[in-house]
């Protein structure tokens, strides 16, 4: 019962931190029916943004309290973020608007690559490891623990998550982006600036990726300019898997990614017989993503997905 | 007149055959006095791409499924060749039996892929080929225990030089008063699968199928309407580029004599997708042109490390780190500025140009 229970725990912090990166990739592809690629690296650019600056903080001033440290650390790596996304937007994507749909689907794989490898040489190979600044507690919930870290990670994005879809179904600009991923033409007939929602939409999946990737590098103690590829795949089967254009789907698919993950690894051995162990459990996120595509393409709640041509 | 004008036609043409076959065989033999002898490897390795690119070609540039986990059918050609070919389990199959037994395997790979994610919208099928080519990496680095298979991360070693009877390619030998090194006669062995993966191809472009992969291209519902089946015609683009693949991965194998699951990581599938969106998806020429100069390259930037230490005495860019920024770098501005690729083909440009304008 506490293996059960642990795994569940780790489950959902792993799953909400998938929801929040997830969430970007639905939003965009609602609004462009585009795959930005690149949104795993930016996670990973803001894990290592604000890890620098929390590197930082930690050496000039270290008697700073960590939340403090920590907030310090986001302050910068969201702007930061923001401006990648808008940028990349506005660089890569916008101008391919009208190509053929393979034509931006590649430079998403090219600004992904770059962002990558831009990381690589701005802060080497090597894992940077999250510094000691958090508090370390630990509490016992029958027979299973639970770190503040991670209640912290499952408050704060819970908080996120229900700020954004109140974003999104009360205000102006929320029934903006709704109205421009029915239909672009006749969002822009009706007065929405299409450009500025889809430069919006970026902005806030980036902003949204920023907190994630702080959030992955706190919960494993570590960064690495590789660690967006993965989540990003990690996050889109999520996407795929609650509805890709569903901001609920998106959330739900995060978090029951995260449990299949965590339940997958931990009882794998056991009914394998031990032959295959944990180190197969980021192979679960892709079955999950075949299967959901060949029983249920649109996903847990997406709407049935026509082709268009 | 005009059969006068056609004969000369003809006939140059088979000059220039003639001419284009001499430089071909001459080839290694010339960068081998020009450059070294490390320059002929490059030139084999350079043949494998063409032959990884035409490949992928058929997939992406004729049909136009984004695979984005090639690279999955070149390791299951390889690991094919080295179980059946190495001390690893022992077997020691020769390589006309094993290289189409990898490629076969391949295939039936490609297909079991697709069936399920073909009938899905272009994007999903790159996000699973993606998938897929983790999925087969991670399942090579663990498959060593309980049962070693794959020998993990290590890889396998000695893996059976091609052998023709008693004659080993991998050896020098002195043919007709001349001696040719291993890497010259594994040369001329690539050659002859590249040239043959070059004429199916000319041959895939202009037949039936081809012209269907071009109708499924540029518009799959239109295609439908006249008649194709899709979806056996996308599989078969699939499997078709998928059997070049495992040969490919056969050949390698062979080449190198040791493969491990780290020649096989997504970058790799970047790299060959590159090679074909640079020299321009779906032209022939265009593709091989890509895979030489995107083989080249690496080699060519080593010189950016001399000019770094020249300029500011020190290297702030390893050469090698430099690599794949490039092909990032190029793969976003062929498609903004290039879409159509360096070498484009004409019924590509006018493509590109309808939907711009």
């Amino acid at each position: 019962m506490d293996i059960f229970l642990q795994q569940l725990i780790n489950g959902l912090v792993l799953g909400s931190v998938y929801a929040l990166v997830a969430l970007g990739y639905t939003m965009v592809y609602g609004i462009l029916e585009l795959i930005n690629f690149a949104h795993g690296e930016i996670t990973m650019m803001g894990a290592m943004v604000a890890l620098s600056v929390i590197g930082a903080l930690a050496l000039a001033a270290p008697g700073l309290p960590g939340v403090l440290v920590l907030g310090a650390g986001l302050v910068v790596a969201i702007p930061v973020c923001v401006a990648l996304g808008l940028l990349i937007e506005r660089v890569a994507y916008r101008p391919l608007r009208h190509a053929p749909r393979l034509a931006p689907l590649i430079t998403a794989i090219g600004v992904s690559i770059i962002l990558q490898n831009v990381a690589m040489l701005i802060w080497g190979k090597q894992y940077i490891p999250f510094p000691a600044i958090l508090p370390q507690g630990r509490h016992t919930l029958y027979g299973a623990s639970i770190t503040d870290v991670q209640i912290a990670i499952l408050l704060l994005a819970t908080a996120i998550m229900l700020l954004l879809i109140l974003m999104v179904q009360k205000t102006r600009l929320g029934r903006a982006m709704r109205a421009t991923a029915q239909s672009r033409q006749v969002a822009s007939l009706m007065g929405v600036d299409v450009n500025r929602v889809i430069a919006a939409t970026f902005a806030i999946g980036s902003a949204l990726a920023a907190v994630a990737g702080v959030m992955v590098s706190a919960y494993y103690g570590l960064a690495h300019y590789y660690m967006g590829f993965l989540l990003g795949l990690k996050a889109f089967s999520a996407a795929v898997l609650g509805g890709i254009g569903n901001l609920g789907g998106a959330m739900l698919g995060g978090l029951l990614l995260g449990l299949i993950e965590s339940f997958g690894a931990g009882y794998i051995g056991d009914l394998t017989g031990g032959f295959l162990g944990s180190n197969y459990q980021d192979v679960f996120a892709f079955f999950v993503l075949i299967a959901v595509l060949v029983f249920r393409p649109s996903g847990l709640l997406g709407a049935r997905v026509v082709e268009r041509a | 007149m005009s059969s006068v004008l056609s004969l000369n036609k003809t006939r140059s043409r088979w000059l220039t055959f003639g001419l284009l076959a001499l430089g071909l065989a001459l080839l290694p033999f010339l960068v081998d006095a020009g450059l070294g002898r490390s320059w002929v490897r490059l030139l084999d390795l350079a043949l494998l791409y063409v032959i990884l690119a035409l490949g992928l070609n058929i997939v992406v540039g004729y049909a136009g499924l984004l695979d984005l986990g090639y690279v999955a059918f070149y390791a299951l050609g390889a690991y094919v060749y080295a179980w059946l070919s190495s001390p690893h389990f022992g077997l020691h199959l020769p390589f006309w039996a094993v290289l189409p037994l990898g490629a076969a395997l391949a295939a039936l790979f490609g297909v079991l892929l697709g069936a399920p994610t073909l009938r899905l919208r272009g994007d999903y099928l790159a996000i699973v080929t993606l998938g897929f080519g983790e999925i087969i990496r991670i399942f090579l680095n663990n498959l060593n225990a309980p049962v070693n298979i794959t020998n993990g991360p290590q890889g396998i070693n000695l893996i059976d030089p091609v052998r023709l009877g008693s004659f080993d390619l991998s050896q020098s030998h002195a043919l007709f008063g001349y001696t040719f090194t291993g890497i010259h006669l594994t040369y001329y062995l690539f050659l002859l699968f590249t040239l043959m993966v070059i004429f199916i191809s000319m041959r895939l472009e202009d037949s039936r199928i081809g012209r269907a992969w071009v109708a499924i291209r540029e518009d799959e519902i239109a295609a439908a309407a006249t008649g194709i089946n899709t979806r056996n015609l996308k599989l078969l683009a699939f499997a078709m580029g998928a059997t070049f693949g495992g040969l490919a991965g056969g050949l390698f194998a062979s080449f190198q004599g040791f493969i491990s699951p780290e020649s096989f990581n997504l970058m790799e599938s970047i790299m060959i997708l590159c090679m074909i969106v640079l020299g321009g998806m779906g032209h022939i020429p265009g593709v091989i042109f890509g895979a030489v100069v995107l083989t080249l390259l690496p080699e060519a930037l080593r010189y950016t490390g001399d000019w770094q230490r020249n300029l500011f005495g020190q290297i702030y860019i390893d050469p090698a780190d430099l690599r794949m920024l490039l092909f990032g770098v190029a793969l976003v501005a062929v498609m903004l500025y290039r879409p159509a690729g360096l070498l484009p083909s004409t019924r590509r440009r006018r493509e590109f140009a309808d939907a711009q304008g």
